[in-house]
């Protein structure tokens, strides 16, 4: 494997040796290394079933809800080992956004994003409330659509708004990190199209992991990729050289469409 | 020039062939013979709500929710004056109020407890066992679960019939019901809505009581109305176990009287009669109501 020193930005997320297996022998992700910089986009590209989606998991630990799950190497957020941190502070700093969107049916709009509060019995005020529901939801787009009925259930919502809504509620704990588990493969063109606006923004102020199944959009939106093969981290390199210039014949033939 | 003819004329019989009339023929009668046993069941119902209403209507009055049943003389008087029974059954509806909602009290939080467990542990050896004992349970005869409260709550605990005693037996009736909805209504829940939660931080248990419980209300609701309106009609254990009052009671260890219980009791007594029907009436009423808002609050189900 190439060394993954391609950082520009400091790093904010470094994954040593992470290895995860299912049933004890099969190796889902294989002695994956890598750094991940602050205020980037870094794209996890590759096939079915190469591990991408146990990788994004393993970052906040979600991997872990599966059964006979084993898990070797440390990951590190700024220095701390997310092994050795309660999963319920870890995933308050590393929020998640899933592949289809996912509002809490039964609460509000205005619930649903500051839902991390409420369902931790987090008490606010009144006002902070409001301002974190506010500056979520304009962060994400939405307020303008949304600010007339923010008392409605969530589900009444697009797609596309619900998607925004769940990239919302990931907000409101101001967390470090937020991971997308390929959030526009269940929305239309114009609704990916706001979304991938909205992540190019986010970046300023959040560190973005996103897995995506369609390449094009690693090529638009991502600062860094990285290509997956069979459990295998194969390739690490800033968007442009990976998608000009790929390095190894795996890649190449995945971006190519020989594969994948 | 034979076979072009033969060719180019293509009739309506090629394409539809002589089996085709034939098929819808059969279609028809299939159709037409779903209709009428479905109308036969129909007008059951129908009929039966209807004899109660014919039968029971004239007997319902303020007195039939404020007063206890009379005595059979007073009621034999009555009807050889050709008036209506005097009296009601305040004591039977109280008592069946009553009743229910002490055996509710037993079995909605097992049963919502286990079925959250059996949803939770769907593959494991003991989840599987407790959902065998849970069907074996709905299947034990109602006049065996009031032998067997008599035996331990009667005889043992209450040292006579008693309100705790028909709960218990109504309670062990219900149980296996609302087990089995919430179990239901829990796998309702899309994995995705789990895991959202999860990722917020959240623990386990605020996550069954903030999220799995709320988006899962309406089913176990639904379960918990039909295994109501199932137990409110239940004479056989009520018999064994609180026996009846003349007289409305609020005290647990006392028995009480229920609206089955009195229907049974009019049944033996020639004189009351008519207090059947309305009996009757009011409780086929209150069982449907029931059912119906079990049914509006399924099908306000938001998932």
């Amino acid at each position: 494997m190439n060394e993954n020193n391609i950082n520009t930005q400091p790093a904010i997320l470094s994954i040593e040796n992470l290895s995860i297996a299912y049933d004890k022998d099969k190796l889902a992700v294989k002695d994956v290394s890598a750094t991940i910089e602050k205020n980037s986009i870094t794209a996890i590209m590759g096939p079915s079933g190469c591990g991408k989606t146990t990788l994004l998991r393993a970052i906040n630990r979600m991997h872990e809800l599966y059964p006979n799950i084993s898990t070797t190497g440390i990951i590190k957020l700024s220095n701390d080992n997310i092994y050795e941190m309660s999963t319920i502070k870890l995933r308050r700093k590393i929020g998640m956004v899933f592949q289809r969107p996912n509002p809490f049916p039964t609460l509000s709009i205005y619930d649903n994003v500051v839902a991390g509060y409420k369902m931790n019995d987090i008490r606010l005020k009144r006002s902070e409330r409001d301002e974190i529901v506010e500056t979520s939801l304009k962060d994400v787009t939405l307020w303008d659509e949304v600010k007339d009925s923010l008392h409605k259930k969530g589900t009444f919502l697009s797609g596309g708004q619900q998607q925004r809504l769940c990239i919302a509620r990931a907000l409101a704990f101001k967390p470090d990190v937020i991971l997308l588990d390929e959030p526009t493969s269940a929305l239309d063109p114009v609704a990916t199209a706001k979304i991938e606006d909205l992540l190019v923004d986010l970046k300023k102020q959040y560190t973005i992991v996103l897995v995506t199944h369609n390449m094009s959009q690693a090529a638009r939106i991502s600062d860094n990729s990285m290509f997956m093969y069979m459990g295998e981290l194969i390739e690490y390199e800033d968007t442009k050289t990976m998608f000009t210039n790929p390095k190894d014949k795996r890649t190449e033939g995945y971006l190519t469409g020989k594969f994948g | 020039m034979e076979i072009v003819n033969t060719q180019t004329k293509i009739k309506r019989a090629d394409i539809f062939p002589d089996h085709f009339g034939r098929r819808k023929f059969k279609n028809n009668l299939f159709l037409g013979a779903v209709i009428f046993f479905s109308l036969i069941t129909i007008s059951f119902v129908f009929l039966i709500i209807g004899t109660l209403v014919v039968k029971g209507y004239h007997q319902i009055n303020w007195a039939f929710f404020t007063q206890t049943p009379p005595d059979t003389f007073t009621a034999m008087m009555a009807k050889s004056s050709g008036k209506i029974i005097p009296g009601g059954i305040i004591n039977g509806i109280t008592g069946t109020l009553y009743l229910v909602a002490i055996a509710s009290l037993i079995a909605i939080p097992f049963g919502i407890l286990i079925g959250i467990y059996l949803y939770e542990n769907s593959s494991k050896r003991y989840a599987t066992f407790i959902r065998d004992i849970t069907d074996v349970l709905q299947g034990v005869p109602s006049i065996v679960v009031g032998l067997i409260v008599y035996l331990w709550v009667v005889v043992h605990i209450t040292r006579g019939y008693s309100v705790l005693a028909g709960s218990a037996a109504l309670a062990i009736m219900m149980l296996p019901l609302i087990i089995r909805s919430t179990e239901e209504a829990m796998k309702m829940i899309p994995d995705t809505l789990k895991e959202a939660a999860i990722a917020l931080g959240t623990p386990y248990y605020k996550v069954v009581l903030r999220v799995l419980i709320p988006t899962s209300f309406s089913g176990i609701m639904t379960g918990i109305l039909l295994a109501i309106s199932r137990i409110m009609g239940e004479t056989a254990p009520l018999m064994l176990t609180t026996l009846g009052n003349p007289a409305i009671n609020w005290n647990l260890t006392k028995p009480v009287s229920a609206v089955p219980l009195l229907i049974w009791q009019f049944y033996n007594d020639p004189n009351m009669v008519d207090l059947i029907w309305s009996s009757t009436l009011f409780l086929m009423g209150f069982v449907l109501i029931l059912n119906l808002l079990a049914k509006w609050i399924a099908a306000k189900r938001n998932l």
